[in-house]
């Protein structure tokens, strides 16, 4: 595939009450995949995806939260937060699993803006 | 112009299907192409052909099979998405064909815009 | 851009984080979200407040299944489906704030 456009995958929900956190990491692989340019938005509950210290044992489902940390691995290395989302849930950077880029409301807006595609989950 | 349409939710349950569904059938009344629609999550659920609603209800997934019928829609179903859901080939409905993510990607690079009807 | 929001602003925050991140352009009610776009509604006056940054449309074919078809806001940009898939052509890309 030639042509490379620019792939934003807006996270927005919890992980575990529904499956779309997870379908969303499928398509973020895949996509880099096809060496499109992928930038990954975590805001409002898409947040606690990047919670660090998940254990899904007492739910039966499996824990997919340790290949937020293998994104790098795939060269992708565009992951942002949403500076209100984090503060509203009690939450710091040191809180979440992997390194990420805080932004502002006007920062993430103008960021969606310069894509080409914008995928939310 | 050329358009992508992804589809999150099942049929009947959510206003997804049919939201997508009367855009398509815009954008080709308007002239447009509507290249690929990609069935996700349990969207997939629209592509089953042992769908049977009820005789005064519409036909959803008839409704997509007539689409790509008749304006050469390509209806893709997520995989992994359709086969965790008892979506296979043997309940596939006319139009529809199963396929890898890939094929959304592909939506994304290859459409114009890219359209997304979920929850 | 232009954003299109699905969800009652009264069951969920997705048209506040819609009207709170995004720049400007154009945004489209459509689904659940059309209740936004009437007289009275609690969410009324954010929208009304939001107007300078953004054209705001509803979907007519949702909002009149509702039963709200002559109860839209002052302002707001009435579409039907054609005047959605124009607004998606004339945008330079979408989102859906699912």
């Amino acid at each position: 595939m030639s042509t490379v456009k620019k792939f934003m995958f807006v996270n927005r929900k919890a992980p575990y009450g529904t499956i779309y956190a997870l379908e969303s990491l499928e398509v973020v692989l895949i996509t880099a995949a096809f060496d499109q340019d992928v930038s990954l938005v975590f805001m409002d509950d898409g947040v606690y995806q990047l919670k660090k210290g998940q254990q899904t044992k007492g739910i039966e489902t499996k824990n997919f939260s340790p290949a937020y940390r293998a994104l790098e691995d795939y060269d992708i290395e565009k992951l942002y937060v949403d500076e209100e989302s984090i503060a509203a849930r009690g939450l710091t950077e040191a809180d979440l699993l992997v390194n990420v880029t805080v932004l502002n409301r006007a920062e993430m807006g103008a960021l969606m803006e310069e894509q080409d595609v914008v995928l939310s989950f | 112009m050329k358009f992508g349409i992804v589809v999150n939710e099942g049929p009947y349950q959510h206003q997804a299907s049919d939201s997508a569904y009367l855009f398509a059938k815009a954008a080709i009344a308007k002239g447009h192409e509507v290249w690929r629609v990609f069935f996700y999550h349990d969207g997939v659920n629209n592509a089953s052909k042992l769908t049977e609603p009820p005789q005064d209800d519409r036909h959803i997934v008839n409704r997509w099979t007539k689409l790509a019928e008749e304006h050469k829609v390509d209806l893709v179903v997520c995989v992994a998405a359709a086969l965790r859901r008892g979506i296979q080939e043997e309940n596939l409905a006319a139009g529809f064909r199963i396929s890898g993510l890939g094929q959304l990607v592909e939506a994304g690079t290859q459409c114009d815009r890219l359209v997304t009807f979920g929850d | 851009m232009l954003h299109i929001v699905n969800k009652s602003p009264l069951t969920s925050t997705t048209l506040d984080s819609c009207l709170n991140t995004a720049i400007g352009g154009d945004i489209l009610l459509i689904e659940d979200a059309v209740y936004a776009a009437t007289c009275g509604n609690a969410a009324e006056a954010k929208l009304k407040a939001a107007m300078g940054k953004f054209k705001i449309h509803v979907l007519m074919p949702d909002l009149e299944a509702r039963g709200l078809g002559n109860n839209m806001s002052a302002g707001v940009i009435p579409v039907d489906y054609a005047g959605f898939v124009d607004l998606t052509a004339n945008n330079k890309s979408c989102q859906s704030w699912l």
